[in-house]
């Protein structure tokens, strides 16, 4: 089975985001960059699909040089090979989409993983963008997963409940948590990871869509009120959801 | 302190450390820190975490692939054992003592029989290694050692006693030093391999301990315990000195234990500096409070780079009994300042077990006496630098 994963590199989840100079992209310097955790869980599925199925799993990612550490880290949790589609301009999900289904066609794989959004911008969209791009079936949200001869059976997280859709390979999925634990990269597997390829290829056309105009941090949040202690603090509490903060 | 060029490491930290650096950290955050302070009340050795650390590669990292282990250097070595003991300073020691002592030991002076038939299940982590030297009256001066191996035939016997021994109880091979040639003191020391299940090898009391207390100390007894010849390490009356050059290798990882406990205990009280509100404002705004915070951060900086400079030298292949014993020295009494700052900034919080800095504040006390007393680094200092 010849599995893809793509991958993105994102800000850790405890970096403290500002808004950089022109006021449309964030401030770089001084954040520690990893693996998206929802990717981390595409990883380890595909992971398991080629040690029960065999076959190879190869992760692509596209981004500037610095995306190589999170390459390596798939690298080293088991991935046979790595592709850093190389650019550094700003993209929009649709140009992402692009660069990666272009390239996606090349390999032929008869499954792609992606997480089921990136954590920096959270779109959610690149998973059905390459699989329309791809003419594939596609499946969000993926909770459990089972696979068969060609036929694919996945349970999928809805509002309230689960849902479980089948499809047939070849088939692009995003996962959700909950389908796997990820597995650490053993030191053995650091170690492996040094004599892997990390294959490069440039990527040239950027047909962007959608422009960023300008990012804002949320308003910070406000500290708490402590109405009363006493049963009697109740109606005044009520009064200031009702009135104050008009959630009931 | 001559060619200080020469002996100065690189400042950045390599694509290796980094990788390894956030293993150790995300290993710790998710499968130690939430666990360990139910091991530190109930004193169990938790097998569990241990065999975690195992798979990752943890208990053989400094030695070669073909033996079994992940092939890293010190600098990498030096990288695990401070964020471990950053969460749990128990686990940074028993990944240090299996390492640096057992493991070392039979990896350093062994044959190659030796070699192959011990490491990979060590460096596995299939099984835990041990090492004894100390012994009930037997500390700082090991020629006053009272265990002996005398040969018969085929056997050495083992009869004595050890004393506060890291993983006494939970090891599988331990690594003892015993006397074969009693007219010669600390020179008629040898060292054997000895595998636990060995009739007359007696695991004895359990240490109750003030800190530390998920490590399993013990003290040993031997009975008549027979030692194939085969197990004998290198030759007769060399184990004091192959002790010596073991020990060299294992103060940088007690330096590299007592620095997690340092940044552990500072990065808790810079955060709590900042929640704890007092007269209107965060503690971290009273100059007080920030001065502490300043000389922490200082002497762990100044103690993290004689740690990294030893590993650095150790990887290089050059003699570091000096750089070594300064570091674990050095290193060893930051700790223990920091760790009492640390429980100051957090004041009466600090002195109860719901702030992780109550637990480093016991810990900490391990790593001024262990592989050698501050005052024997100072001892091993001096010797150096007079050359006496």
């Amino acid at each position: 089975m010849k599995i893809v994963v793509c991958v993105n590199h994102v800000p850790d989840t405890e970096a403290r985001i500002k808004i950089g100079a022109d006021g449309k992209g964030i401030d770089k310097s001084g954040i520690t960059y990893i693996l998206n955790p929802y990717d981390e869980i595409a990883v380890e599925q595909g992971l398991r699909l080629k040690e029960k199925f065999g076959g190879e799993v190869i992760a692509i990612s596209l981004g500037g040089e610095s995306n190589k550490e999170t390459l390596r880290k798939t690298l080293a949790m088991g991935a046979d090979k790595a592709i850093l589609l190389k650019d550094e301009s700003d993209r929009d999900s649709f140009s992402v989409a692009k660069a990666l289904s272009d390239n996606l066609k090349e390999i032929n794989s008869d499954i792609i993983l992606f997480g089921k959004q990136s954590i920096d911008f959270d779109n959610s969209q690149l998973p059905g963008l390459v699989a329309e791009m791809l003419n594939l079936p596609s499946v969000s949200v993926v909770v459990k997963l089972e696979i068969e001869n060609n036929q694919v059976v996945c349970e999928r997280e809805i509002e309230g409940g689960h849902e479980k859709v089948e499809s047939r390979l070849p088939v692009v999925l995003s996962v959700q948590k909950g389908l796997c634990e990820p597995r650490y990269p053993s030191l053995k597997g650091i170690m492996a990871a040094k004599t892997k390829l990390i294959e490069e290829k440039p990527v040239i056309s950027n047909s962007k869509k959608v422009e960023i105009v300008s990012l804002r941090l949320p308003a910070s949040k406000g500290t708490g009120k402590i109405v009363g202690t006493e049963p009697t603090a109740a109606k005044e509490l009520v009064r200031l959801l009702h009135e104050e903060a008009k959630i009931i | 302190m001559n060619s200080t060029e020469q002996t100065i490491p690189t400042f950045e930290i390599t694509e290796n450390q980094k990788m390894v650096q956030q293993l150790a950290r995300d290993f710790a955050e998710k499968e130690i820190k939430p666990v360990i302070m139910k091991y530190d009340e109930s004193q169990e050795f938790p097998l569990d975490i241990v065999r975690k650390m195992s798979e990752l590669g943890f208990m053989g990292i400094i030695f070669p692939e073909e033996y079994g282990g992940a092939g890293f250097g010190y600098l990498e070595y030096v990288t695990i054992i401070e964020e471990i003991s950053k969460a749990d300073p128990s686990m940074g020691l028993t990944i240090a003592a299996h390492n640096s002592l057992c493991t070392n030991h039979i990896y350093t002076f062994g044959n190659e029989q030796q070699k192959k038939k011990y490491l990979p299940d060590l460096c596995s982590g299939k099984k835990i290694g041990a090492w004894a030297l100390t012994e009930p009256t037997s500390g700082s001066d090991a020629g006053s050692m009272r265990t002996t191996a005398m040969r018969d035939g085929n056997y050495y016997i083992l009869n004595g006693s050890k004393n506060f021994i890291t993983h006494g109880s939970v090891g599988k091979v331990t690594v003892v030093l015993a006397i074969t040639d009693k007219s010669k003191g600390k020179k008629g020391i040898s060292a054997f391999i000895v595998d636990n299940d060995t009739p007359g090898f007696i695991v004895n009391k359990k240490e109750n301990k003030l800190g530390m207390r998920s490590s399993d100390t013990t003290a040993l007894a031997f009975d008549n315990c027979a030692v194939p010849i085969e197990n004998l390490i290198g030759e007769e009356c060399k184990g004091f000195h192959q002790a010596l050059t073991i020990l060299d290798g294992g103060r940088i990882s007690i330096a590299a234990n007592a620095l997690g406990i340092a940044q552990g205990a500072f990065d808790a009280s810079l955060k709590y500096s900042k929640e704890r509100q007092q007269f209107g404002k965060p503690i971290s705004e009273f100059q007080a409070i920030q001065w502490k915070l300043s000389e922490m951060a200082t002497q762990i900086e100044a103690a993290r780079l004689l740690t990294y400079r030893a590993a650095f030298l150790k990887n290089k292949g050059d003699e570091i009994i000096k750089e070594s014993s300064m570091a674990k020295y050095y290193a060893s009494e930051v700790a223990v300042m920091v760790t009492n700052e640390a429980v100051q900034i957090h004041g009466g919080y600090g002195f109860t077990k719901d702030f992780i800095v109550e637990k480093f504040y016991r810990d900490v006390k391990l790593v001024t006496i262990g592989e050698g007393t501050s005052e024997i680094q100072k001892l091993v200092i001096s010797r150096e630098l007079l050359r006496i």
